[in-house]
Order: C-alpha cells, then sequence, then structure tokens
C-alpha cells in the first residue's frame, strides 16, 4: 500500500500542491492530467529522485520519503525510456539484478522470465539504438520489472507509440499487471487509457489531485468543471437549480436527480442522449424538441449537435442515422433520463 | 548546353580554408627542412634536450592526471546542480583561459614565494617550491585545468539525468551510477578535454618560465637555444618536440573518436 500524506513540491516550473492519495496493494492506479501539471514530478518524489518540501511517503507501513532511490524497491519506466544506450537490450535488463550482486544462475534465470514474459528474446544482443519504439518500451519494461519491485511507476508509458502499438502494448500492460499484480502508477493525459487500464483514477490539475475514483465514477460524476472538460464530457451547460430542475434558459428545464439549489454546471454524456424523430413516451424524464444544426460522420459513430435552445451533443451510430435519415435541419427529439444528468 | 554555375560563396571559403591550411602546415614542415638529420641524431643524444622534453611530457601528463582528480568530479556537480551564483563560479574557472600567460605567472608567485604565508608555510614544511618541478606543475594546471573542467561539463550535461534516476532506482547507489552509467558515457568527451589539458599543458611557457626556469622544460630549453646559440641550435629540439607532440596526440585522437559500437555514443 502506497500512501502520500500533505505532499508539497515546488520546482519554479512544477509544483505538487498538498497531494493526498492511497493507492492499495496490486492496484493500477492512473494519475490523469494534462502536460505539464506536474505528474512526471509525482513520480520521482515517489522514487526518490525529489525530496517533497513538506508530507511523507509511505510504503508498505515503512516511511519511505527520506529514502535513496535505490533504497526504495521501486520500478520506473519513463515517457523516453532512458534505456542505457552503451549496453545491450540483455545488459540493461540485467542491470538491477547485477548491481545487486545477485549470482549468474539467478540473473540468467530472471532474465529469461523477463524476457519471454515481454516476447523479447530475440533482442538481447542488440543495442537500444536499434530498436523500435515497441521494443525500447519492452526492455524498458523488463529492466524495471526483473527487480521484482513493490511498485512500478510508468511515466506516460503509451505516449510515444504509434497508434497501433499503443494499442497493442496496452492490452500487454494490463495482461503483465494481471500475471504479476505489481502496484502500478501510471501517468497518462489520455482518458481513454486511463479507462481501458486504471482500477482507479486521480485527476491532476495545477500541480493538485481534483479528484479520485473508479474511471466510472470520474467519468459519470466528474466534481468540476476541468474534469468534466477533460474526461471528455462535452455537455457542459451552466445554468440556475430549483427544486428538482435545473433552468437554463427562460424556456429550458432540465430534470435533475440533484438536490442543489443555485448556480450550478450540469453534464450530460453524449451517449446517453436518445434522438427520436417523434417525441417518445418513456421513463426518461428529459425530453427536448430540437434541430439538428451538424452531423459528423467519426468513423463507427455519428456525432450530432442539436440546437435545442442549448447546444447538445449526441452520439449515434451509423445505422440509427441511416434508418431515421437524419439530415442537417432536421427536427428532432433529443431525450435522456434525469439520473444522466450530472450536477457541479 | 547548360554550365552550372559555379557558387562563389564557396569557392571563397575554400580559398580561405586553403590559406589556412597553408599557415598552419607550412611553418611547422618547414621546420623539418630547416636542419639536418645530423643535428637531430645529435640532439636526440644530448642528455639536456632528452631531460628537457621528458620533463615536460611528465609534467604534463601529471598536470592531466591532477586536472582530472579534480575537475571531473566539480564538472559533474556544475552539470548538475542549479545554485545562485552558478555562473559566477563558471566564469571563475574560465578566468585563467584568458589571462596572459606570464601573468598568470606572476599571480602565482605571489601566493608561492616565501613572502606569502602559503609559500611560507610550505617552505616551512621543507618544500621549496620555486623553481622545482612542483612548480611547473602548477604553473601548468592553473593554465590548463579550465579545459578538462569545461570538457568534462559539457560532457555530462549530455547524459540525460534520467538515465541516472532509473539506474538509481535498479539499486545502484550514486557512486555505482556515476561509474557505471554516466562515466562510461561521458569518458570519450572527457578524455578529448585531457588531450587539450594536456596539450595546453606542454605548450606553456610564460607561467613556467616565472616560476621555474630551471629544470628546464622542453619550451624553456627551446627559448634558451635560440636566444644564446641562434637557430641551427633551437630547430632541432623543436623537430624532437613537435615529433613527440603529434605521435601522442594522434593517439589518443584515433582513441577518443573511435566509434562505440552500435553506434550508441
Amino acid at each position: 500500500m502506497l500512501q502520500l500524506k500533505n505532499l508539497w513540491k515546488n520546482l519554479g516550473d512544477f509544483q505538487l500542491k498538498n497531494i493526498n492519495f492511497t493507492i492499495e496493494e496490486k492496484e493500477y492506479f492512473i494519475i490523469l492530467g494534462p502536460t505539464g501539471t506536474g505528474k512526471t514530478v509525482i513520480l520521482e518524489v515517489i522514487a526518490g529522485m525529489y525530496r517533497p518540501d513538506k508530507g511523507e511517503i509511505w510504503f508498505n507501513g515503512k516511511r519511505i520519503s527520506d529514502l535513496y532511490p535505490e533504497q526504495r524497491d521501486i520500478g520506473f519506466v519513463y515517457q523516453d525510456y532512458a534505456l542505457f544506450p552503451h549496453l545491450t537490450v540483455e545488459e540493461n535488463i540485467a542491470f538491477g539484478l547485477k548491481v545487486r550482486k545477485r549470482n549468474k544462475e539467478i540473473i540468467s534465470t530472471s532474465l529469461y522470465e523477463i524476457v519471454s514474459l515481454l516476447g523479447i528474446e530475440h533482442l538481447l544482443k542488440r543495442y537500444p539504438s536499434t530498436l523500435s519504439g515497441g521494443e525500447q518500451q519492452r526492455t524498458a519494461l523488463a529492466r524495471a520489472l526483473i527487480t521484482s519491485p513493490g511498485l512500478l511507476l510508468l511515466d506516460e508509458p503509451l505516449s510515444a507509440l504509434d497508434p497501433r502499438t499503443k494499442q497493442i502494448f496496452q492490452e500487454e500492460l494490463r495482461r503483465i499487471h494481471r500475471k504479476l499484480g505489481t502496484t502500478t502508477v501510471h501517468i497518462t493525459h489520455d482518458f481513454s487509457e486511463a479507462i481501458a487500464l486504471g482500477d482507479r483514477i486521480g485527476v491532476m490539475y495545477n500541480g493538485e489531485i481534483v479528484q479520485v475514483g473508479t474511471p466510472a465514477e470520474v467519468f459519470r460524476r466528474p466534481n468540476s468543471r476541468f474534469v468534466a472538460e477533460f474526461v471528455g464530457a462535452e455537455n457542459i451547460i451552466p445554468g440556475k437549480a430549483v427544486e428538482g430542475a435545473v433552468r437554463i434558459i427562460p424556456d429550458v428545464e432540465i430534470q435533475t436527480v440533484s438536490p442543489k439549489i443555485g448556480d450550478v454546471i450540469l453534464t450530460i454524456r453524449p451517449e446517453d442522449i436518445i434522438i427520436s424523430r417523434e417525441r417518445v413516451i418513456s421513463s426518461a424524464q428529459n425530453s427536448l424538441p430540437g434541430r439538428i444544426v451538424h452531423l459528423a460522420n467519426q468513423g463507427p459513430i455519428y456525432r450530432i449537435t442539436i440546437d435545442s435552445g442549448i447546444m447538445l451533443t449526441a452520439l449515434v451510430s451509423p445505422q440509427s442515422v441511416e434508418q431515421m435519415a437524419l439530415n442537417r435541419g432536421d427536427n428532432i427529439w433529443a431525450t435522456f433520463k434525469s439520473a444522466a444528468v450530472h450536477v457541479l | 548546353m547548360l554550365k552550372k554555375k559555379p557558387e562563389i560563396f564557396f569557392i571563397v571559403s575554400f580559398l580561405a580554408g586553403i590559406i589556412i591550411l597553408f599557415f598552419v602546415m607550412y611553418p611547422i614542415i618547414n621546420t623539418f627542412f630547416w636542419t639536418k638529420p645530423g643535428f637531430i641524431l645529435e640532439a636526440l643524444k644530448d642528455k639536456d634536450v632528452m631531460r628537457s622534453i621528458y620533463l615536460s611530457i611528465g609534467a604534463a601528463t601529471l598536470t592531466t592526471f591532477i586536472s582530472f582528480v579534480l575537475g571531473v568530479p566539480f564538472a559533474y556537480f556544475l552539470a548538475r546542480k542549479e545554485f545562485k551564483g552558478k555562473s559566477l563560479v563558471e566564469s571563475i574557472v574560465d578566468i585563467p583561459v584568458v589571462l596572459p600567460h606570464t601573468v598568470a605567472g606572476i599571480c602565482l608567485l605571489t601566493v608561492i614565494s616565501p613572502r606569502c604565508w602559503l609559500g611560507k608555510c610550505l617552505e616551512d614544511f621543507g618544500l621549496e617550491v620555486l623553481g622545482s618541478v612542483a612548480a611547473i606543475v602548477i604553473a601548468m594546471t592553473f593554465v590548463s585545468m579550465p579545459f578538462l573542467i569545461n570538457a568534462a561539463r559539457e560532457a555530462f550535461i549530455w547524459v540525460s539525468p534520467r538515465m541516472e534516476n532509473v539506474s538509481r532506482t535498479l539499486g545502484a547507489n550514486h557512486w555505482q551510477t556515476f561509474f557505471l552509467i554516466t562515466f562510461c558515457l561521458s569518458w570519450r568527451d572527457i578524455l578529448s578535454g585531457m588531450i587539450l589539458t594536456w596539450a595546453r599543458a606542454i605548450s606553456e611557457f610564460g607561467a613556467v618560465i616565472i616560476l621555474a626556469y630551471h629544470p628546464m622544460i622542453a619550451p624553456t630549453l627551446i627559448y634558451e637555444r635560440f636566444s644564446a646559440y641562434g637557430m641551427m641550435y633551437a630547430v632541432p629540439v623543436a623537430v624532437i618536440l613537435i615529433v613527440l607532440c603529434l605521435i601522442i596526440f594522434i593517439c589518443l585522437r584515433l582513441l577518443a573518436s573511435d566509434h562505440m559500437k552500435g553506434g550508441a555514443a
């Protein structure tokens, strides 16, 4: 279990402000945030490359914030991998065991296990400069994992890969985590990556962790406008809440299940909005008439912008667009449940 | 058929290069023709000549070693740490490069002469620095150490601190990390710095004669022979020194530029 308690660090350009969170044993924790918000610094503080200005780090019941990096039992993979260019892949991977003076047999057994887990047996004699991005990534991961660290820190591990490799490697990370169960902190700015991999997500903004929760919680119930925008909630609508409903502009009222009163911000996920030609009588409390102002084909999905007095974005499958023969300028109904409306 | 127009700029820069190469190489080559093999052989048999050459090489090598031992750790510190007044410190390191050499010699003389407490202390311990090999090495180190520090600092800056960080997380302590990662990745550039330092040390004359006219290093001997007996006696010694310096220079250059396997450097 990793605990960060009231952690502060000021590095000039990057700051950590009062970071508090706990990561459970074997958990895959994602720190999600835009570039330049100090995400890498969090990992570097955990790994011991910087000392926190204030606060403590506890790992498995031991306070590690005063220890040197080599005493912390932590594996680290940087975004640019930081492979040692003067060593072969094999020497890179075995480095951690060699400096620990493990005997040759243990080294070769562990080496064999880790390279077969990652499928890089054929690369052992090569130098890092001759490897592709994905191969470097695997090498760096193998190097970090061979010492069986209690905690694995991954700094944007997928962002330097091309989309296809990224997809494959994402699967790989999940598989390896299932197999080894290493407690992992993974940093990314990509929400889809966070959903795909994270048991829980901590959203970071301006050096602060602004929300921690499961992907579903963060996705469905963002606790601030920043989180909502960042996780891709597209319908972000300010309004005034009265009992059980939110008045947006004089003639639009949206039903919610929130007890909040006063100035609020609503978010509705575009995939929660149902489009129909006629008004649908259903359990959904909200049904707004509107006109299609934009219809964008995004491959497997259509993104539709509707003017209902407020602008709403909805996602619809190509089959539905075809069946209903939707076109720009058509009048339609947008329907969604009051429970799908998240009130900030 | 259209003729390709000549690129005037390249012609001008090429001609400039020809002038420079001529300017450097002609005097050196011409020195060899100024004397006769018999004179060179005679100089080689002259004990004073050989002693001065050995002394030059030895003192320059010792200078390089001292600069390495002190300069490399300090260069690492400068490459990795940010602190107030860092650019001032870096400027101080460079001062010996801009001082005229006789001035450097005078400055050093003020502290190692027995009139200064430092020189007095050394004298009390029975160490007569003036006019000794130690004085030669002090003069050489003063003027040539900046080259090593700067080369090593540049080399360390080139090594990403992230590699060092990863090495630490893998269980290597700071010392192991320095020797297994940082130094392995920068030794060629440091070696280049050592070559410069060595070359600068062996060529030093101005600062050395102020602290130690005797024992004579080769440049002092050449100067003495030139002023007392003329070119006929100075040139053979110069030729021997040129040949030795070039051999050592070329060997070290080859070692420093030998490309690393896998092109990883």
